[in-house]
């Protein structure tokens, strides 16, 4: 559905919610296309990177998420619905023991978060899971 | 040489055997004569491990009348799958008669009239006599609670969910999991947790500030039992923070976690378990997808859906439970445990027919105890029903009808919103409704009813949003609960279209004009997830409209088109 989410809301369960739903982007970036974004129009390997991230956000202002790719030089996070899709880049150096990343990221709207790992060889890989931000309540 | 999935698939076939026979005896034998307590908790003791599961109790200390869910439908690949078969053809699966007692237990036909025959179930001071009944086999039998325990009654309400934790401490639990109890607020959560006797538990229960494993809460326990090292790991509801009012409880994060799931299972195999159980509080499709990646798992006892399967589900290696809800059934696993494998099962799902289980003296004096303060207060009769009120669906319900109705008539709105929970006994067609039995259906620590203006356009988007949570087909994007019923207003349903396209044709009942986008209309609800919310709570609002109207009578609601069901 194209509509704004931006007013001040009600409930999910029926009641009256004051939180602030930013706006369901209509415009979301194919993910594949963020993907060809970071590699240049390389292929990435769907294996060698873990993406952990909540498949509903409790709160989509601070949705926490990790990412852990062995092995990588680089991991660009992107937010594929968020009116700016670039979130993070992180590099890592010869001395990093390990090549993994945990932030939190708002997230406007449900949509997809990808991750994209360049490794060592100048391979890439490359993941994305989808995060719900729900108006919620109702819980049985 | 038999491989492990060889015995389960043996241990399947002899569930299903025994479940049939089970359920099938008896109720060939109370068409001829009364059924005896000794008939209903026969079990041939096996193996060397027992486990009790009960869930999902929503503070039903007596017994009760509940009708099972007409309308529960699965989408993806749930379509077609338990629990999503309802009704007759859920009595042909499982080879019930029509009018036998399993009828009346698990199917929703005919259901004031069987309720007359066979009369209420559930009531803690029978379950006392089951579980009292299954430790004389195997005295070191494994009590285990699946959560929403501490809410929904008067009494609950109350005390703070003192009452049942007294009961469930005095039934010898020995271990549970979370969800609704966390909206009695997390200080008085951690106030009863420092006094319980057993471990609470929740791998997924984590501190939402630093997303750390939280500390009131232990991933899992252990037990020594008949020469095996179990380990139990706990999962709460996932969906606590969404469904429910975060601001109760916000130093809790939660969600699925099956990455630490694996974690925690692959820690305790390490730690040397021979049998890994989950208590769950996931929802019956959340937990076979989760079985289905997560490896090593040897029972699920699910619970939050409410759903009782008299045989257990298979996925892949993992034996799922469901036992029901609101005190109606208690489940016994027999358990072969052998050189760290689990080698069979045997499981039974036991009705609580409170006609046919003698209570347990200590229980029911305990029980009656906790009421006395209480007792004016619960015992008064409001009105009557001519219609038979129930709840379970995943449409309207009729006493959420009612409820609607009231909230429309008492607040003077267009609209009128009802949560779609799943706890709440039935009334039946000529039954005094009291207090208690009000109560029953909407006590909440975030009952208050607000009245508010909301344009069409917004209205839609709730239904949309709360039709995602129920009919997404992927089961880890649902939270479990039912469709937010309505009161009002008419639409017509689509399940299987993706989210902003399942619902059409809003309709204000009052005129049959469609539902403008962008025109405001006045709606009453209840169980806000916002903090400070106004107006009445919504018991008193509805004890009024009752009151008011001395005989009370739902006409039947045809106001949802369901479609692709």
């Amino acid at each position: 559905m194209e509509v704004t989410r931006r007013d001040t809301m009600v409930i999910g369960g029926a009641a009256a919610l004051t939180t602030i739903l930013p706006s369901l982007s209509s415009a979301a970036i194919p993910v594949n296309e963020l993907i060809m974004g970071v590699t240049g129009g390389a292929d990435a390997a769907t294996s060698g990177i873990d993406l952990t991230a909540p498949e509903i956000a409790e709160n989509g202002n601070t949705v926490p998420i990790s990412v852990d790719a062995p092995g990588a030089v680089v991991i660009t996070i992107m937010a594929a619905g968020n009116p700016l899709p670039g979130v993070a880049k992180f590099k890592f150096g010869d001395g990093a023991a390990a090549q993994a990343a945990t932030t939190r990221i708002r997230l406007a709207g449900t949509q997809d978060v990808v991750a994209v790992a360049e490794m060592a060889d100048g391979s890439f890989a490359a993941v994305s899971k989808m995060v719900k931000v729900t108006i919620g309540g109702c819980g049985g | 040489m038999f491989s492990r999935r060889d015995f389960l698939q043996v241990g399947m076939a002899t569930s299903a055997i025994y479940g049939a026979s089970g359920f099938g005896s008896f109720s060939k034998l109370a068409a001829q004569q009364k059924l005896s307590q000794d008939d209903l908790l026969r079990f041939d003791t096996y193996g060397n491990v027992s486990l009790i599961h009960i869930t999902d109790i929503h503070a039903q200390l007596k017994p009760i009348y509940f009708r099972e869910p007409e309308i529960n439908l699965g989408v993806g690949s749930a379509l077609g799958q338990v629990p999503h078969i309802t009704g007759a053809n859920f009595r042909k699966m499982y080879g019930i008669d029509d009018g036998s007692r399993s009828h009346y237990a698990l199917t929703h036909n005919d259901f004031s009239a069987l309720a007359r025959e066979y009369g209420r179930v559930g009531g803690l001071d029978r379950v006392a006599t089951v579980v009292k009944s299954i430790r004389a086999d195997r005295p070191d039998a494994i009590l285990l609670d699946g959560g929403d325990t501490w809410h929904g009654s008067y009494t609950c309400h109350h005390t703070q969910g003192q009452d049942m934790v007294n009961v469930m401490n005095a039934l010898n639990t020995e271990a549970m999991t979370f969800h609704w109890e966390f909206t009695l607020g997390s200080d008085r959560v951690h106030e009863i947790i420092d006094t319980l006797p057993f471990p609470a538990l929740g791998q997924n229960i984590f501190d939402a500030e630093w997303d750390e494993p939280a500390e009131y809460f232990k991933p899992y326990t252990f037990f020594e039992r008949g020469g095996s090292k179990i380990a139990v790991i706990g999962q709460a509801f996932p969906y606590m923070p969404i469904a429910n009012p975060s601001w109760m409880f916000p130093e809790y994060s939660f969600g699925i976690r099956d990455e630490n799931m694996q974690a925690m299972v692959d820690e305790v195999r390490g730690l040397g378990a021979d049998l890994v159980v989950v208590l769950s509080h996931n929802g019956f499709d959340v937990d076979k997808k989760m079985a289905s990646i997560v490896t090593g798992i040897d029972i699920i006892l699910s619970g939050h859906t409410h759903d009782a399967l008299p045989e257990p589900v298979l996925v892949n290696d993992t034996v799922i439970v469901a036992s029901g809800s609101n005190g109606k059934f208690v489940s016994r696993i027999d358990l072969d445990v052998r050189n760290g494998q689990m080698m069979g099962f045997k499981h039974k799902l036991i009705p609580i027919f409170s006609d046919v289980i003698t209570p347990d003296p200590d229980m029911a004096a305990l029980i009656d105890g906790e009421r006395a303060p209480y007792i004016d207060q619960l015992s008064e009769v409001i009105g009557q029903s001519e219609s038979l009120l129930y709840r379970r669906g995943n449409f309207n319900g009729t006493w959420d009808d009612l409820i609607c109705q009231a909230l429309i008539e008492e607040r003077e709105a267009d609209i009128s919103m009802s949560p779609g929970v799943r706890w709440g006994p039935s009334i039946l067609p000529g039954q005094d409704i009291t207090r208690e039995d009000i109560w029953n259906v909407t006590s909440m620590s975030y009952g208050k009813v607000y009245r508010t203006e909301m344009t069409g356009e917004f209205i839609h988007i709730i239904l949309e949003d709360v039709a995602d949570n129920l009919f997404n087909p992927d089961p880890y994007y649902q939270q479990g609960g039912d469709m937010v019923r309505i009161g009002g207003m008419g639409y017509r349903i689509d399940i299987n279209k993706p989210q902003g396209e399942r619902i059409t044709d809003l309709t204000l009942l009052k005129t049959g004009e469609k539902i403008d986008p962008y025109k405001n209309y006045v709606v009453a609800g209840w169980a806000s997830i916002n903090e400070g919310t106004e107006g009445p709570q919504v018991w008193d609002l509805v004890e009024n409209y009752i009151r008011r109207n001395g005989i009370v009578k739902v006409n039947p609601n045809n106001s949802v088109q369901v479609i692709g069901a």
